[in-house]
């Protein structure tokens, strides 16, 4: 490794702090912890979309790279049940940045980020699918990849991994029949 | 010229002049122009077009001609694992293939839904449509997929009929084998 590769490292790990800091200090209210060197903050759902707005304005994280959620249910440790999880990114800065919001039985509602980014709609179009997360001021919320038909949201941790019967469903078809 | 076994009334015949069945003859024709409809979802569809390419050339067995409209085709080949999602263009597709018409069952998950013991994922195609031969292997080689076809070619020889007969006997069998043991769940998805 060169000493200008180091220095620029450097640079940039500072200036990612620096950031970070601003954050935190406009927005006591975020619980933020770091791993392997990426910065993840857990936000209330009150706070989420004035957090969002100011990221892609004052702190150009300007690209939503992804709209996930995850299922904590039996997870050791874990206090809340969803946590939807927001990946940002500043296609400028370099920055990536995680922002959590946790959801709890039977409020599954978030606010939908179409507004802000409208490339979050299929994504959270996908999280509604899968988890059954509401998203309020989504133009669009159906399901996109199961059939409209299904019943159960199936990446929820107490869905049974071979379904309910759902692909057993259908009407056989026989010889002399077609 | 008189050959052994020949009917009585055939004597005299030139030499030129072949007596056969109708039947046989019509099985003849079909099992060497076999038009497959490639259904292919996933990996297996590879091995399916690798069959198809120069290599192994399945044009030496009469069945290169790939149509992708249903109506063109007469052998329906399923290469790969068929989601809850696609079984209903599956079955469209196979009700659309004129008769008489044939089915491949192409690989591990097209027969048995293969690792993917899932709640998406059809745990066997023959619980829904007809299927003929079934080719084990996740892929199967090329080899194995012609060696199906030249297989299915000698049971539609064997089989075959002008009016179809086969496929009633086959529905009997069908329906011993499908759905007897598997729970059948509400109502829906059966409409595309
Ligand atoms: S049998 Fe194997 S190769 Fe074929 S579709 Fe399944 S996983 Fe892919």
């Amino acid at each position: 490794m060169t000493d200008q590769q180091t220095t620029d490292e450097q640079a940039t790990g500072t200036a990612e702090q620096k950031v970070f800091e601003q954050i935190a200090t406009q927005f006591p209210g975020l619980a933020e912890s770091e791993f392997r060197g990426q910065t993840r903050v857990v936000v209330s759902r009150d706070e989420l979309l004035t957090l969002m707005q100011a990221l892609r304005d004052e702190y150009s994280f300007d690209m939503l790279v992804d709209v996930t959620c995850v299922d904590y249910l039996n997870y050791r440790g874990a206090e809340d049940r969803f946590h939807v999880v927001y990946q940002l990114a500043g296609t400028d800065s370099g920055l990536r940045l995680t922002v959590c919001l946790p959801l709890n039985e039977p409020d599954l509602n978030a606010p939908s980020m179409t507004a802000l980014w409208s490339g979050a709609n299929w994504m959270e179009r996908e999280v509604w699918d899968m988890f059954g997360i509401r998203f309020e001021g989504h133009p669009d919320l159906r399901r996109i990849l199961l059939p409209d038909a299904f019943e159960a949201h199936p990446l929820r941790k107490d869905y049974p991994l071979q379904g309910r019967g759902e692909r057993h469903n259908f009407e056989v078809l026989r010889r002399g029949e077609g | 010229m008189a050959v052994a076994g020949m009917p009585e009334h055939f004597e005299g015949l030139p030499e030129n002049v072949v007596v056969s069945r109708l039947d046989e003859l019509g099985s003849w024709c079909r099992k060497n122009s076999l038009w497959p409809m490639p259904f292919a979802t996933a990996c297996c569809g590879i091995e399916l077009m690798a069959t198809g390419a120069s290599r192994h050339d399945l044009a030496r067995f009469g069945a290169e001609v790939f149509r992708f409209s249903p109506r063109q085709c007469d052998l329906m080949i399923v290469a790969g694992r068929v989601v809850m999602k696609m079984l209903p263009v599956l079955q469209r597709i196979w009700q659309q293939m004129p008769e008489p018409k044939w089915c491949i069952s192409m690989g591990a998950c097209a027969s048995t839904g293969g690792v993917f013991d899932t709640y998406s994922v059809v745990q066997g195609i023959d619980r829904f449509v007809p299927v003929d031969m079934y080719v084990p292997g996740c892929p199967p080689r090329p080899e194995q997929l012609i060696q199906a076809i030249i297989d299915l070619q000698d049971k539609i020889q064997a089989e075959g009929t002008l009016n179809g007969r086969e496929f009633l006997s086959a529905q009997q069998q069908m329906t011993k084998r499908a759905l007897v043991e598997l729970p059948i769940l509400g109502q829906g998805f059966s409409q595309p």
